[in-house]
C-alpha cells in the first residue's frame, strides 16, 4: 500500500496543507478494500459458495455423499411441482404466515403502547414481555409441548378444558402458533418501544399546547409516526414465519405432527436432505422457498420506493 | 401553530423522556399499570409453570395440575446438572456465542465503515452481494451449506459450528448505516492531524460506535446461542451438542421426566435471562440508535 508509506510525516496545520489534506482524504481511503477482506472471506465461504453449489446441486441427483451427481436438467424442479408434498408443506407454512403475522403486529404494538405509557415499573414490563424472546427455540418446543398436555398441561388447567391439542390436525397448528406468538412478539414489541422512543416529545408538546387530547394526539402523531416500523415489523415477520421449524419440529419431536399437519416447508427441504439423502431435490425445493421469500423481500422494495416517490412529488 | 413567545429564555436542556413526573399516579395511569400487570402475569404464566414442574417430583408432576409443588424438591435441578451432557452442552454453547459474538463483532464493524466511508474498486458490486445475502437464511441454505461445510472437512467440529454463523450481511448493513449518519467532520479533523484511517477507526469511530456495537453484539449473542438447526444439521456428536441442541434430544433420553425437562429448559434460557436484565437499557437504546427502528 504506497498511501501508508506517507503515514509518519505529518502536515504542517496551515490553512493551505488543511485543504490539500482535506483533498487528499478521499484518495487515502481508496484501498479500503482491507476493511472490507474479513467479511468476505467468511460471506464466500459460508454464504456465496453454498448458494452457488446449492444452485448447481439442484440440477443435479446428489445424494449427501455427493456421489451420483449426475445433470438431470429441470428434472427435480419439475418433480417438485408434482409433488404433493411440497405442496402441502408450503401451505403450512403459508397457514402459519397468515396465522401469526397479524396477531404479533397487533399485540406487540398494543404492548409497546402500554409500556411506553405507563409511568411506573417501565422496566418490568420490558423484562416480562421481551423474555421469551431469550429461550431456545428447543426450550419453546419442549416447554408449550408440555403446557399442552391434555390432562396435566397448564393450558387445559387454566381453561378448564380437556382438548388434546397437540394430537388433533384442528388444533396442531394452533398449538403452534400460540407458542410462537408468546415466543417471539418480544422483538417486535422491542422495535415499536424503540420507534415510539424516537417521536420527538415536542411534537405532542405542541400538540397539547393546540388543545389535542390524547386521542387526537395518538391518531395524529403516534399511528402516522410508526407508518415505517409497522412495514418492517410486518416484512420481517413474513420472512421469518416463512422459513419455521424449530418450534414445530420440537413439539412434534421430529415428526410431522398429527396426520402431517405441521410440517413445515423448511422441514421437507431437511427431509429430504438429511433422512432421504436428496440433495440435489432438496437443493431444488429450497430455491422454490428462495424465490418466494425473495419475491416478498422485492416486493417491499417495490411498495417503498413507490410511496417515497409519491411522497417525494 | 402558537408557540409561546419567550425570547429572552434561554432553551430548556431536551430530557422530558427522562424527567419523573410528579403525582403521576392519575386514574388513568393505575388503569394502564393495571392492564400492564395482568398482561404480565399472563406473559410469566408458562414460565412459572416450568418452574413449578422443576420443583415437583416426577410422580407429582403427571397428577392433576396444581401450581405449587407439595413437596418442594430440587432433585430435578441436581439430577440435570450432575447427570448427563448438559455441563458439558453449556460450556459448548459458550465457547460456541462468544466466539460467534466476538468475530461477528469484528468482521461486521470493519466491513460496515468499509462500505460507509472508504472508496475501493468494486465496492459497489460487494455491496449489492451483500445485500444479495439479506434474502439467503440458513433455513433456505441449510443443504448445499452442510455439503459446503463437509467438503472442508469441518462435520463435527467447533469451526463448522462457529464459522457459518460469523457472516451475517444484516449485522452489517446495520452497522453501515449507522457509521453513515456518524458526522464527517469529526473524522476529518482527526485525518488533518496525520491520524491514518485505521487509527481514526480504532480511536474515533469505534468509541463512538458503542450503543450500536453492544446492541448488534447482544442480538449476535442471543441469535447464537438459540441457534437450533445449524449446530442440529452440523454435530453428531453428542459431546459436541450446544444447550438448545442438546435438550431438543433429551427429552427421549430421560424418558421424559418433566421436571427434569423443564429443570434443563430453564437452564438454558438462565444466561440469556440475566444477560436482558443487566443489559436492557442497552439494549433498547442501541435498537433506537442504530436505526434499526427508524426507518
Amino acid at each position: 500500500m504506497s498511501t501508508l508509506a506517507h503515514a509518519g510525516t505529518l502536515p504542517p496545520r496551515t490553512a493551505v496543507a488543511a485543504d490539500s489534506a482535506r483533498a487528499r482524504w478521499g484518495r487515502r481511503f481508496q484501498h479500503g478494500g482491507w476493511f472490507v477482506a474479513p467479511f468476505f472471506v467468511l460471506y464466500g465461504l459460508f454464504v456465496v459458495l453454498p448458494v452457488v453449489r446449492g444452485l448447481y446441486l439442484s440440477f443435479t441427483d446428489a445424494n449427501i455423499s455427493g456421489d451420483h451427481t449426475g445433470f438431470v436438467g429441470l428434472d427435480n424442479y419439475r418433480e417438485a411441482l408434482k409433488d404433493d408434498l411440497v405442496w402441502d408443506s408450503l401451505w403450512h407454512s403459508v397457514q402459519f404466515t397468515l396465522y401469526v403475522v397479524p396477531v404479533i403486529v397487533v399485540a406487540a404494538l398494543l404492548m409497546a403502547l402500554i409500556a411506553h405509557h405507563t409511568v411506573h415499573f417501565k422496566w418490568l414490563w420490558r423484562l416480562c414481555f421481551f423474555a421469551p424472546f431469550l429461550l431456545p427455540s428447543a426450550v419453546i418446543g419442549n416447554l408449550w409441548w408440555w403446557l399442552f398436555q391434555p390432562t396435566n398441561g397448564m393450558v387445559n388447567h387454566v381453561l378448564g378444558l380437556d382438548t388434546p391439542w397437540l394430537t388433533q390436525k384442528s388444533t396442531a397448528m394452533l398449538a403452534v402458533v400460540v407458542a410462537t406468538l408468546w415466543w417471539t412478539v418480544g422483538f417486535s414489541f422491542l422495535l415499536y418501544l424503540a420507534a415510539l422512543q424516537n417521536i420527538p416529545h415536542h411534537l405532542y408538546e405542541a400538540a397539547e399546547l393546540d388543545g389535542a387530547n390524547a386521542f387526537q394526539r395518538m391518531l395524529h402523531i403516534t399511528v402516522p409516526n410508526l407508518r415505517n416500523i409497522t412495514g418492517l415489523v410486518f416484512a420481517l415477520q413474513i420472512l421469518a414465519s416463512l422459513q419455521v421449524f424449530d418450534q414445530a419440529v420440537v413439539m412434534y419431536q421430529f415428526t410431522p405432527g398429527p396426520e402431517e399437519s405441521t410440517r413445515t416447508f423448511v422441514q421437507y427441504t431437511l427431509e429430504q436432505g438429511f433422512t432421504s439423502y436428496r440433495v440435489g431435490y432438496a437443493s431444488a425445493i429450497s430455491f422454490i422457498l428462495f424465490i418466494i421469500v425473495a419475491a416478498v423481500a422485492l416486493g417491499r422494495m417495490w411498495l417503498l420506493r413507490n410511496r417515497e416517490e409519491v411522497a417525494t412529488r | 401553530m402558537t408557540t409561546l413567545p419567550t425570547p429572552t429564555t434561554p432553551p430548556t436542556p431536551p430530557t422530558p423522556s427522562l424527567r419523573k413526573p410528579r403525582g403521576t399516579w392519575t386514574p388513568a395511569q393505575i388503569a394502564l399499570t393495571l392492564v400492564a400487570a395482568a398482561l404480565s402475569l399472563v406473559w410469566l404464566a408458562p414460565l412459572a409453570w416450568a418452574l413449578s414442574t422443576s420443583l415437583k417430583t416426577p410422580t407429582e408432576s403427571v397428577t392433576s395440575p396444581h401450581w405449587i409443588p407439595q413437596n418442594f424438591t430440587g432433585e430435578s435441578w441436581k439430577a440435570v446438572i450432575e447427570a448427563g451432557n448438559i455441563p458439558n452442552w453449556f460450556v459448548n454453547s459458550v465457547v460456541v456465542s462468544v466466539c460467534v459474538t466476538f468475530i461477528v463483532l469484528a468482521v461486521a464493524s470493519l466491513a460496515g465503515y468499509g462500505f460507509a466511508r472508504t472508496e475501493f474498486r468494486g465496492k459497489s458490486a460487494l455491496m449489492a452481494l451483500t445485500m444479495a445475502g439479506l434474502m439467503f437464511s440458513p433455513a433456505i441454505l441449510g443443504v448445499p451449506l452442510f455439503t459446503t461445510v463437509q467438503s472442508l472437512g469441518m462435520v463435527d467440529t467447533y469451526w463448522g459450528m462457529i464459522l457459518p454463523q460469523c457472516a451475517p450481511a444484516a449485522m452489517v448493513y446495520i452497522l453501515y448505516k449507522f457509521f453513515q449518519s456518524l458526522p464527517k467532520e469529526l473524522e476529518e479533523a482527526a485525518f488533518i492531524d496525520g491520524a491514518g484511517r485505521w487509527r481514526i477507526f480504532f480511536t474515533i469511530v469505534l468509541p463512538l460506535s458503542k450503543p450500536s456495537l453492544s446492541a448488534v453484539g447482544i442480538f449476535t449473542f442471543i441469535a447464537s446461542w438459540n441457534n437450533f438447526m445449524w449446530p442440529y444439521m452440523v454435530t453428531n456428536n453428542p459431546d459436541l451438542m450446544t444447550m438448545p441442541n442438546g435438550i431438543a434430544t433429551v427429552q427421549n433420553a430421560f424418558g421424559i421426566v418433566w421436571p427434569q425437562l423443564m429443570a434443563g429448559g430453564l437452564l438454558a434460557g438462565l444466561p440469556l435471562i440475566l444477560v436482558f436484565v443487566f443489559f436492557q437499557s442497552q439494549i433498547v437504546r442501541g435498537v433506537a440508535h442504530t436505526g434499526l427502528a427508524g426507518q
